[in-house]
């Protein structure tokens, strides 16, 4: 069989029949034969948890690693606000066309038409299944399902469980994973942490992996590899991504053959809790769906930013005049919910003029107030109740409770970090790397441009396009690992079937090749004769990167990061130093997964160093409209940047590709929030 | 800028499970108040790292950092994730520590969770426990009805969602004298029975997960409730007379 590496393989026909006809032409794998096919599965997340229950439903023998010590760890445990599903439940005009366009639009135009539609078509199944697993999602009184709001759009389509979407979620597919574990058709192995992907005959045909208990290097062979290992936003070091988050497995699989996609797409978080201090580990996201019911604002005039910085000043002591409500101001019509990198600039763009209101080392923050809201359900809920004269100790009371139903665990988790009460002070906030759009290139069939690599979930590029809107994360890793992959693999794996069906032995001298490989790097970071701890190298890194290559990048800037970064990395390699030896050793861990994101920096710095343009979450200084919005050229810069790995060459020697996006039945049209 | 503080640490270091452990001590200085538990264990890893050539970094399990992935463990002077309420240990902040000079820390104590090294241990029993039962058994290739043809009244969901939130950390287990599993276990049961979805099998689920979970070596309750109070999610012991019940009407 030859696979065609570099063809997206979109089908024909219109939209909202692709799908549909897609899945009638491809190959499938008769039940009996199921058994004996392998697939490894890299990440336990919503999408390799996901991929690994259905597929092992269907019969197929699974192997699934995750470096944590058990798969209910995985990061989407994390994520707060919710799943979007084009249900209309609201009866407020929502379709599958209407998420679609919602997404198209939110991308800024930078992702793949027939992806996104897809997703959009499969989102409401995903509710149905997850009910019948027993997410408990928030209800209404009637005991239908409740909606909420989330920033890019104009309808209410998300649903929720509390603040904790993400970990229900996570918990159903573990539990659906945890039965087949039972079963025995899935083997689980966690603390975990793949370390290259052997290929053979051009196919992925296994990993090396290794045991961070004792530092045993295992090989493990199959017919197919699933890598759904979320993103790389740890690059940056401080993100609201977990500790372990990291780019080895996707880095390997580049290295490898598969092409990178759009690295440059970076998604930061407008409402995370700012920064503190240089001792920090990482940043918190406060969930977007607060921005529902929260109004964000600076003081108009700068005296009164630095009163409120100095702490001679509180929020209250600012009139309702003196605030700015700037994306009120900015964006009537959309306000408070606008998309993420829309109001992540906007608060940039304050703090840049001194109107911040945090007293950190870089002045940045801005208020996300909740009083409106507690006037507001306050007053309603006094009269739902019957109490007449009702005074304003009441309404504040009635109306901070309804906060804590609704966001309860966020106010808690704030308070916890920041020593202040939301309830009584407003929060305040800053934009923070959250969320990677870029990732490896996948086909519409998911499958890396290394046959039987497939990738899934945040690790790959396809559906976000320049910017992710809220809630759209889970709806994505669940499309793709409950009912994307199981279809599409099959067509893969149909071919091993019959005089085919040969299991690659792990003696193979490429298995041999790669772990020597593994195994020497190892040796070298351990031997060292250096004197710096991995920490200090992943610090620099993400101090770089965030200056040159967050929220906004110019031309000097990004060359600026490029040497920045080739001078750090033979630092790192010159001077690491590993305490301990091989076996249960953080430290190596940390050091492995860093000498791949000192790669991974350099090529996400020449991705936007090549875009010039302006687009989602991707913002060139030099392109911009007067108002100082992202400004896109449609023209030139209409396509997916695609780098191949030069092998044997160093990064800056990769080699560029594109691919084309064609849009035949969404009009590109600016993108305004006005 | 907030005075910077300094503590004495008594940490628990063992290589492995076979080899005995004991305290060291270990001073750690500039700890910025704003700075988590777990961030003032990186800087004194990084002071050992830089200090001596001959000792390692403490071992010490965390991912999220943000009290939800139920990774990060540690008895803190004498009690799971310290003497805070409604915490984890990554949650935990060092300004609640401003007048104590000396810090404990142990890793959780209990038998079914074996060490592994220093401070980490070994939880995957409680894996064990979700795969003998802890699951609605429904084909996930999406074949089901739409979710709204199952109302759930909005106390039930709400119910379902408090018992849900358990993030399997296991501080029940380690402040349990039995070192009982109950009050995780109960909480996946609860989830199930308030769901119409989950009812079917609620006799052979709870049979399983009780029977999985006394194999596994963890006790009984004895109703002291330091489960309920040391969960840093806050589920409620109601939810282990809920299984009780559960499971004696399991044999009707």
């Amino acid at each position: 069989m030859i696979y065609n590496n570099f063809i997206s393989k979109i089908p024909n026909g219109s939209l909202n029949d692709q799908w549909k006809n897609h899945k009638s032409t491809l190959k499938l794998v008769s039940p009996n034969n199921r058994s004996k096919l392998d697939i490894i599965i890299i990440g336990s997340g919503l999408s390799g948890g996901s991929a690994a229950a259905t597929l092992a439903e269907l019969g197929y023998k699974i192997k699934i690693f995750c470096y944590q010590d058990s798969p209910r760890r995985a990061h989407s445990v994390a994520a707060q606000g919710g799943i979007n599903a084009s249900k209309n439940y609201q009866g407020d005009n929502d379709s599958v066309d209407q998420l679609f366009y919602d997404t198209i639009k939110g991308g800024d135009y930078r992702s793949r038409e027939s992806n996104v539609y897809r997703l959009s078509e499969i989102s409401s199944n995903i509710i149905d299944q997850c009910v019948a697993q027993g997410v408990p999602f928030a209800r209404d009184y009637s005991g239908y399902l409740e909606n909420r709001s989330f920033g890019g759009t104009k309808v209410s389509r998300t649903f929720y469980a509390k603040g904790q979407t993400g970990q229900q979620l996570l918990l159903a597919c573990y539990s659906a994973m945890s039965r087949q574990i039972g079963k025995g058709r899935i083997k689980m192995y966690t603390r975990h942490e793949m370390l290259d992907i052997v290929i053979i005959d051009g196919k992925a045909r296994g990993i090396i992996a290794r045991n961070l208990i004792n530092g045993e290097i295992e090989r493990h062979s199959s017919h197919a590899v699933i890598i759904a290992s979320g993103g790389y936003g740890n690059v940056f070091f401080l993100s609201t991504n977990a500790m372990g988050s990291n780019s080895t497995a996707i880095w390997k699989v580049h290295k490898r053959g598969g092409y990178f996609a759009n690295p440059c797409y970076t998604q930061i978080h407008p409402t995370c809790i700012p920064i503190h201090g240089n001792y920090q580990s990482k940043l918190t996201l406060m969930s977007e769906s607060l921005r529902n019911d929260g109004r964000i604002w600076v003081p108009k005039k700068i005296e009164d930013a630095l009163l409120i910085r100095n702490g001679n000043k509180i929020p209250k002591d600012i009139q309702e005049i003196e605030r700015d409500y700037y994306l009120e101001r900015r964006y009537p019509s959309f306000g408070n919910l606008v998309p993420r990198d829309v109001a992540s600039r906007a608060a940039k763009e304050r703090c840049d003029k001194g109107f911040g209101v945090v007293n950190n080392e870089t002045k940045e923050g801005v208020f996300l107030d909740f009083t409106t809201y507690i006037k507001q359900y306050g007053k309603e809920k006094t009269n739902e109740l019957g109490i007449h004269n009702s005074n304003e100790k009441t309404i504040q009371k009635l109306g901070k409770k309804g906060l804590k139903d609704k966001y309860g665990n966020l106010f808690h988790m704030y308070e916890k970090i920041t020593n202040e009460n939301p309830y009584e002070t407003p929060m305040k906030i800053y934009p923070a790397v959250h969320y990677t759009m870029g990732g490896i290139w996948v086909d519409y069939n998911l499958m890396s441009t290394i046959p039987g690599c497939y990738v899934i979930g945040e690790a790959n590029f396809s559906d976000h396009g320049a910017n992710r809107l809220g809630a759209s994360a889970l709806m994505q890793g669940l499309a793709d690992g409950y009912f994307i992959i199981p279809y599409t693999i099959a067509d893969y794996l149909s071919e091993y079937i019959g005089k085919n069906n040969k299991k690659i032995s792990i003696k193979h001298e490429n298995f041999e090749n790669s772990e020597k490989k593994v195994k020497n790097k190892i040796k070298k970071l351990l031997l060292n004769n250096g004197n710096i701890s991995p920490d200090f190298f992943h610090k620099k890194l993400g101090n770089i990167m965030w200056k040159y290559v967050g929220m906004s990048r110019n031309e000097n800037g990004l060359l600026k990061a490029i040497k920045d970064i080739q001078k750090l990395r033979n630092n790192f390699w010159k001077n690491i130093y590993i305490p301990g030896i091989d076996g249960f050793n953080s430290e190596l861990e940390k050091a492995i997964r860093i000498a791949d994101f000192l790669e991974l920096g350099e090529l996400i710095s020449m991705d936007a160093l090549k875009r010039k343009e302006s687009c989602g979450s991707h913002f060139r200084e030099e392109y911009k409209t007067k108002e100082g919005e992202a400004l896109r050229d449609d023209i030139n810069y209409k396509y997916v940047s695609v780098w191949e790995y030069n092998k044997g060459k160093p990064i800056s020697e990769e080699i560029f590709h594109k691919e084309s996006l064609i849009f035949n039945f969404s009009k590109l049209q600016f993108r305004s929030y006005k | 800028m907030k005075k910077l503080l300094s503590f004495v640490l008594k940490i628990w270091r063992q290589k492995n499970n076979k080899e005995k452990g004991k305290f060291y001590t270990y001073k750690v200085y500039d700890v910025s108040p704003n700075s988590s538990f777990l961030e003032m264990l990186d800087l004194l890893n990084n002071q050992i790292i830089n200090n001596s050539k001959k000792e390692t970094p403490i071992a010490f399990d965390h991912d999220c950092r943000e009290g939800i992935c139920g990774m990060c463990s540690l008895y803190i002077n004498g009690r799971a994730h310290g003497k805070e309420n409604l915490t984890t240990t990554c949650q935990l902040y060092m300004r609640r520590f401003y007048n104590i000079n000396t810090i404990y820390i142990e890793p959780w104590r209990a038998k079914p969770f074996p060490i592994i090294k220093d401070l980490i241990v070994d939880r995957s029993s409680f894996d064990r426990i979700i795969m003998s039962g802890g699951f609605i058994s429904v084909n996930t290739l999406g074949k089901t009805i739409d979710g709204n043809m199952i109302p759930i009244s909005k106390e039930n969901a709400d119910k379902a969602f408090d018992s849900a939130v358990c993030i399997g950390c296991g501080a029940c287990v380690a402040a349990c004298k039995n070192r009982s599993a109950m009050l995780f276990v109960a909480a996946k049961i609860s989830q199930f029975i308030l769901l119409p979805q989950g009812k079917i099998e609620r006799k052979q689920r709870v049979l399983n997960m009780v029977k999985k979970m006394d194999e596994e070596g963890f006790g009984n309750c004895t109703n002291t409730k330091s489960c309920e109070i040391e969960c840093p999610k806050g589920i409620s012991t109601e939810n282990i007379s809920l299984m009780n019940k559960e499971y004696i009407q399991s044999f009707i």
